[in-house]
């Protein structure tokens, strides 16, 4: 290289490492004088914690723009972009690669925690001051951990001298759009929880819960649960299509650690509308906060030590593991104690009877914290097992799905009696009595796709009774709020109902498509595997396969061949699909890309391996019953809340907490 | 090291949703020329592959899995199969042989007891503490005469401001 060091734009890099130094000095700063300040009341001090968020989301906003400019430049002086890019990867790759490696991950960890710090500054005119400044140092508090984290264990900035001529690439399973944008999507989940947390030990410090708390810390977590439904569905679909034979959840360990917060969140939004109608649940909500940003820690330590991996990667280098330990030890130990100490101050106001809607969320509640709790034990059970019991053994699928599904399957069916219970004192009759329908629809088509399928498992029939259920469930719960009068005048009235309103039927009937799904896929999937020569036609499931030609192709940075397989039905021609088998030479590495026709009632998904020793290609045909569903499912929630998210009542929640404390309006709506 | 197994390496670290991609290379999973001839026995090697381990893999069945051992499993457990064995006893014939590591169902016996009532014992748990809570407030509520001082004064408070 014949560039000097100091004279060339790269000298970008030395700015990005040293604004990432002074962003933590200004997180230090935004911790400790706002938290003195809101002691003391002063309010110059509180106030500073503002343009401190703001300059700290400056600060490494750079940081990570001078890295992408290194990816995007190829500066291989720097050991990342040696180690993760090479110059022959398309530029998208080339950005994405920033955050498709341990360093990049978490510059973007840091970069989403400042960003949810400074919206907080700049969108929460409303809150008292106080809680305010407390908030903030809180979050700063984090950064400054995760500063530290990176600056000491995992800096990317690091240079290597001399620098080589060209990079060893990206692993090409993740040479993806829809990985691409996966790990930012799943970062603004993980870390927006980050922010309920932030409010739940300002809250704890303040000694003070109310429905307006709970009405400013539920769109931080409506905000981070939609986007790590969104993270979720994409690194689902992602495996779907790029890991060979359609799986779309494999209850890895890293997997785990993106669906526990999700869990956990889920149930921290419906405990929170609790608190905000009824100014009942509040230390319990107050810990689904601490916990909920406990599993983000613990999904980011399982993902970055590597331990569940293998124990011996982790002894072999420990630091990182060591670290991230420490900071869940001494986050969770301090908001613990804090929590036990303040807690008990904490008198619900609300009463209820047995069956009311406050049950039913609190029904809710329970289901979805032991399932994330069966989650986490099957995914920490192996460390258990061989460091205490001294067995090794193993936690895959089967046990996930036995264990896991039937609170699933409880909360499903709860659900739309609980959208519609009333506050305070209910009667399941009158609650039923729109729901009748619905539930002799559910359990009619049940029994009669039950009686017709002949020979598979009950898996479907049960998906399809529940998915019907509760988008049967959702209409009535919608319906409900329309009021009295002619149908007409209802459905009139529909468009006017709150966002909210629309938010909680769309996002619960998007659960009952994803469940419906993810059942017809297990259930009623038909495979084939076979020796197919070129030309060979067969019947898979109603459908006429043809392997009609396989030849070679080329793309940017790899070789491949190509199949052209014909699809026909009935003697139509459905689709032409194009399999291929790439090769990677810069990584040394072939892929799978499997030609996949999705479709409202069936994805077809097709699959050519390699030549065979006696002629033809092992060929695997899958058609896939309503596999679409599953990820559009998780769309719609993410876009009820999205919704709920966009309700009037937090866009013009400024004065909520001077204004008068009965709600306006006279039917709460959620 | 190789640049394959540093990248490896660095993989394994990497973003939240790495997953089996250390060893999803080539897709093989099971071969044609591995299956049976009859329907209903392949039928009961692919179950029974389900819920066996890829020692040497990620989190991956043998049936899913491409590497030689999983190769060399599903062979043995379709020999296991055309020599009469029922599924359990092919499972156990495995399990003698490679440890209970390749379950990826874990068994009942000794400690895992816990792993297998550890939902079930924290629904009962949360459903108690819960009706006990719901049932202690409620009693208070009615005999209370609705705030305390403490309440009185928050009370007070919240309203001033």
């Amino acid at each position: 290289m014949t560039a000097r060091r100091g004279y060339d734009p790269r000298m970008i890099v030395e700015l990005g490492h040293f604004a990432l130094v002074l962003a933590l000095f200004v997180a230090v700063v935004q911790t400790v004088l706002p938290l003195i300040g809101a002691h003391k009341g002063w309010p110059g001090w509180m106030a500073l914690a503002e343009p401190a968020a703001t300059t700290q989301f400056l600060l490494v906003a750079f940081s990570f723009a001078a890295l992408t400019y290194a990816f995007v430049t190829d500066d291989f002086s720097l050991r990342l972009v040696v180690d993760n890019s090479n110059t022959l990867k398309p530029m998208l790759y080339k950005v994405a690669g920033v955050w498709g490696n341990h360093e990049g991950s978490m510059l973007l960890w840091v970069l989403i925690l400042s960003l949810f710090g400074a919206c907080a500054a700049w969108f929460g005119g409303n809150l008292p001051p106080s809680l305010k400044a407390r908030v903030l140092a809180v979050q700063a508090l984090i950064g400054v951990a995760f500063y530290l984290f990176i600056l000491f264990t995992s800096n990317p900035f690091w240079r290597v001298d001399p620098a080589p001529m060209n990079g060893q690439g990206m692993n090409p399973l993740l040479q993806d759009p829809g990985l691409a944008f996966h790990p930012p999507f799943l970062y603004l989940g993980y870390v927006g929880l980050s922010m309920s947390f932030s409010f739940a030990i300002a809250a704890l410090i303040e000694g003070r819960v109310d429905a307006a708390w709970a009405r400013w810390v539920r769109p931080w977590t409506l905000t981070a649960w939609l986007f790590l439904t969104i993270g979720i569905a994409l690194g689902s679909l992602w495996a779907y299509y790029e890991l060979g034979w359609g799986g779309f959840w494999f209850w890895d360990p890293t997997e785990n650690a993106s669906f526990m917060p999700w869990l956990i969140a889920a149930a921290l939004l419906h405990s929170a509308i609790v608190v905000e109608k009824r100014e009942a649940l509040k230390s319990w909500t107050i810990l689904l906060a601490i916990l909920a940003f406990g599993f983000s820690l613990i999904g980011t330590f399982i993902v970055r030590s590597g331990v569940i991996t293998s124990v011996h990667a982790f002894a072999t280098d420990p630091t990182r593991g060591v670290f991230i330990l420490a900071l869940i030890a001494a986050f969770m130990g301090v908001a613990l104690t804090l929590f036990a100490i303040r807690a008990p101050a904490m008198e619900a106001k609300g009463v209820f009877s047995t069956v009311s809607r406050e049950t039913a969320l609190v029904a809710n509640n329970v289901l979805l914290a032991v399932a994330c709790f069966v989650v986490f034990i099957g995914t920490i059970w192996p460390l258990i097992a061989e460091l205490a019991f001294n067995r090794k053994l193993s936690v895959g699928a089967p046990f996930f799905d036995m264990a896991f599904t039937p609170f699933m399957v409880a909360l499903a069916i709860i659900l739309p009696l609980g959208t519609l219970m009333p506050w305070k004192r209910g009667r399941l009759g009158r609650v039923m009595r729109p729901l009748w329908g619905g539930l002799a629809l559910a359990l009619a088509i049940a029994l009669l796709v039950y009686a017709m399928q002949s020979g598979h498992s009950a898996l479907g029939p049960i998906g399809l009774g529940l998915g019907v259920w509760l988008v049967f469930g959702a209409s009535v719960d919608l319906m409900s709020r329309t009021g009295r009068g002619g149908l007409r005048a209802r459905l009139g009235r529909l468009a006017r109902l709150p966002r909210a309103d629309w938010g909680r039927a769309v996002a619960h009937g998007g659960l009952g498509l994803s469940i419906f799904g993810i059942a017809a896929v297990m259930a009623w999937q038909v495979e084939d595997i076979r020796v197919a020569q070129l030309g060979d036609s067969y019947d898979v499931g109603g459908y006429n396969i043809t392997l009609k030609d396989v030849h070679d192709t080329k793309g940017p940075n790899y070789t491949a061949k190509t199949a052209d397989v014909i699809v026909t039905r009935d003697g139509h021609q459905v689709a032409v699909m194009h399999p291929e088998k790439r090769f990677y030479p810069v990584a040394g590495m072939p892929t799978t890309e499997a030609a996949i026709r999705p479709g409202l009632t069936r994805d077809l998904y097709v699959v050519v391996g390699d030549p065979q020793k006696q002629g033809g290609y092992a060929v695997r045909t899958y058609i896939k019953p309503f596999a679409v569903w599953i990820w559009g499912g998780a769309l719609i929630m993410a876009f009820g809340g999205a919704l709920s998210l966009s309700d009037r009542r937090y866009r013009v929640a400024a004065g909520a907490r001077r204004a008068a404390p009965a709600p306006q309006d006279p039917v709460p709506a959620e | 090291m190789t640049n394959l197994a540093r990248i490896a390496l660095i993989l394994a670290l990497l973003s939240p949703v790495s997953l089996p991609i250390l060893l999803a290379t080539p897709a093989l999973a099971v071969q044609p020329d591995e299956m049976l001839k009859n329907p209903k026995l392949e039928a009961r090697a692919r179950e029974i592959s389900k819920g066996l381990r890829c020692l040497v893999c990620r989190n991956e069945d043998i049936d899913e899995s491409n590497a030689a051992l999983a190769h060399d499993l599903r062979v043995l457990v379709r020999k296991r199969i055309l020599a009469g064995d029922t599924n359990s006893q092919v499972v156990n014939y495995i399990v003698a042989r490679y440890g209970e590591y390749v379950l990826l169902k874990p068994n009942t016996r000794g400690a895992n007891l816990i792993l297998w009532i550890a939902g079930p014992a924290m629904l009962v748990a949360g459903a108690v503490i819960a009706i006990v809570t719901q049932r202690r407030r409620r009693r208070a509520g009615e005999s209370g005469p609705g705030l305390d001082a403490e309440e009185e004064r928050r009370l007070a408070e919240i309203m001033r401001e």
